[in-house]
């Protein structure tokens, strides 16, 4: 499954978490690399937020081993992490932005706080606004987290998550809640953070209609706004999906062997090819 | 045979490993919170702002509840002296009463009411949101940045909050000396005056703030970082944080007094 030459980003081997000795996640073994996507499917409850969690050494597993840029995450000290996190980028599924900070703090947190990032104060203005402005927010600088829309919420969730321009973007269900015109402005938002910084995606969700996105556009910076991949010549990122059932991986291959796949849960997410 | 004789103490043994792990669980973030003061980053802007919220939020509360203790100290004890024909001893019993006892325990009982159920709501709310998680995915460490400011601050305030508390006492009790029993200014601030000795300052104007401070702080964050189950979570470590922090007041106040009574000191 590796990609011709491109290193490993993001490496689960035989990971099992449970919590009060219940099985959340058993025996999940993946591999992404740099400039991958991957689109991970499940219903609620079969732990895709714990598998980010985990990946962002927010959880640890009970067994198996998690290896960030070839680091094992299992083996480090909360303080270790910190530097690691710094180099990855996060959106949680209720934004998870700072209530008692505005917009433009909530933006400049990872810059201000991330030590490993080392952003000169002088710098961090502009960064935010860069930030806020890639994400169409460019006027909500001084507003509250609560001011905003469930939308509007996201997209500055999504500035703060890719300001420090990670290599590795991690995104959880960020089109969950929201209306299909919305749902699809984030989207393109995460496609266009993929295209134009080259980052390696992780996208979990329950709407196949985001994978299929993911796996079928890009974000033409000319015309500054999404594309069927087919009328593009150069090459593509490779989106591999993935789907989790229950804690396990019960599939993972490129978007046609999804669409042939027999399997009815699986079938549930897409539609089947015939 | 072999499961059903066992069952018994093994059963016993599961109801203990509940509070035995919240108790580690406890003492290992009091220790962190504690470890941190002297470790950098330090976040003195959150130190001050949790000062305002937590000190000066509570004055006008603290100040009543001292009024009208002291005035009901008054009340009470002119009517027990009286018996005895000692009224104009009223000052001595209000000032030590309050400097012992009520100053510190009433004024940490309030603060267990608005600020270990305040932190334990604000910081269970940031934990149902994932605002914890995101701290830590953000490279800061929540009981760096939440915990130990709160703690400091809390230290800070709930000792000058008592001494505040005992001074409007005193004042609640010389407004009854005067207007009701007819005892001179200068007879009840004298006999209050020469009632306190150090210790009784010491005691309850430091060590029992400080040790509550520390009840009131910890319980209110222990309860709040670890809510779970959304907005009823929420509710439910708001209300057992103020339980614990007011039930921990009255131990800790009695293992603090039984010390000092048997130095001898009190």
């Amino acid at each position: 499954m590796a990609e011709a030459g491109a290193p490993s980003v993001l490496r689960f081997e035989n990971v099992s978490v449970s919590f009060d000795g219940e099985a959340v996640l058993t025996d999940v073994s993946f591999e992404a690399f740099e400039g991958e996507s991957r689109v991970i499917l499940g219903a609620a409850g079969s732990g895709k937020t714990v598998l980010l969690k985990t990946a962002l050494g927010l959880i640890r597993p009970d067994s198996g081993r998690v290896l960030v840029f070839g680091q094992d995450l299992s083996k480090m000290r909360e303080a270790q992490l910190f530097d690691i996190r710094s180099r990855i980028g996060m959106l949680f599924q209720e934004s998870a932005l700072f209530d008692s900070l505005n917009i433009a703090e909530n933006v400049a947190y990872p810059l201000l706080n991330q030590k490993s990032i080392r952003c000169p104060k002088s710098e961090v203005q502009g960064r935010v606004e860069e930030a806020l402005d890639f994400v169409e927010l460019g006027g909500t600088l001084d507003k509250f987290p609560s001011e905003l829309s469930g939308g509007m919420r996201r997209r500055a969730a999504i500035a703060r998550a890719v300001v420090t321009a990670p290599p590795l973007v991690l995104y959880d269900s960020p089109s969950a809640g929201l209306d299909p015109i919305t749902a699809h402005t984030i989207m393109a938002l995460l496609i266009k953070e993929r295209d134009m910084a080259q980052t390696t995606t992780i996208l979990v969700t329950y709407r196949y209609q985001d994978g299929n996105l993911m796996a079928n556009f890009r974000y033409n910076s000319k015309q500054g706004r999404l594309e069927p991949a087919r009328h593009w010549d150069g090459p593509l990122p490779r989106t591999t999906f993935m789907v989790l059932r229950e804690g396990r991986l019960i599939f993972e291959g490129n978007q046609d062997r999804l669409e042939s796949t027999a399997d009815d849960y699986i079938s549930k997410f897409c539609k089947r090819r015939e | 045979m072999v499961a059903s004789e066992f069952g018994e103490p093994a059963c016993l043994l599961d109801l203990l490993k509940e509070p035995v792990l919240d108790v580690q669980e406890f003492v290992v973030l009091a220790g962190r919170a504690f470890r941190n003061i002297f470790r950098k980053p330090h976040y003195f802007d959150d130190v001050i702002l949790q000062m305002d919220r937590i000190g000066v939020g509570s004055l006008i509360v603290v100040a009543l509840v001292g009024l009208f203790s002291g005035i009901v100290m008054a009340l009470q004890m002119s009517r027990a002296l009286s018996q005895y024909g000692e009224v104009e001893k009223t000052g001595t019993l209000v000032a030590i009463t309050l400097a012992r006892e009520l100053g510190p325990v009433l004024t940490a009982i309030m603060m267990a009411g608005r600020n270990s159920s305040g932190i334990a709501s604000e910081l269970g709310s940031m934990k149902v949101t994932e605002q914890i998680d995101a701290m830590r995915a953000l490279g800061t460490d929540p009981i760096q940045k939440l915990v130990t400011p709160r703690l400091l601050a809390t230290c800070f305030m709930l000792p000058l909050l008592t001494i505040i508390a005992d001074f409007v006492g005193l004042f609640g009790g010389w407004v009854i000396s005067v207007a009701k029993l007819h005892l001179g200014s200068r007879l009840y601030w004298n006999s209050a005056w020469q009632a306190l000795e150090w210790n009784d300052v010491a005691q309850g104007g430091l060590i029992k703030p400080l040790v509550f401070a520390v009840v009131v702080s910890l319980i209110g964050c222990f309860y709040g970082l670890r809510t779970t189950g959304g907005t009823q979570g929420v509710g439910r470590s708001t209300t057992q944080a103020m339980v614990a922090a007011t039930i921990m007041i009255f131990i800790t106040d009695a293992m603090i007094t039984e010390f000092f009574v048997s130095q001898g000191t009190s």
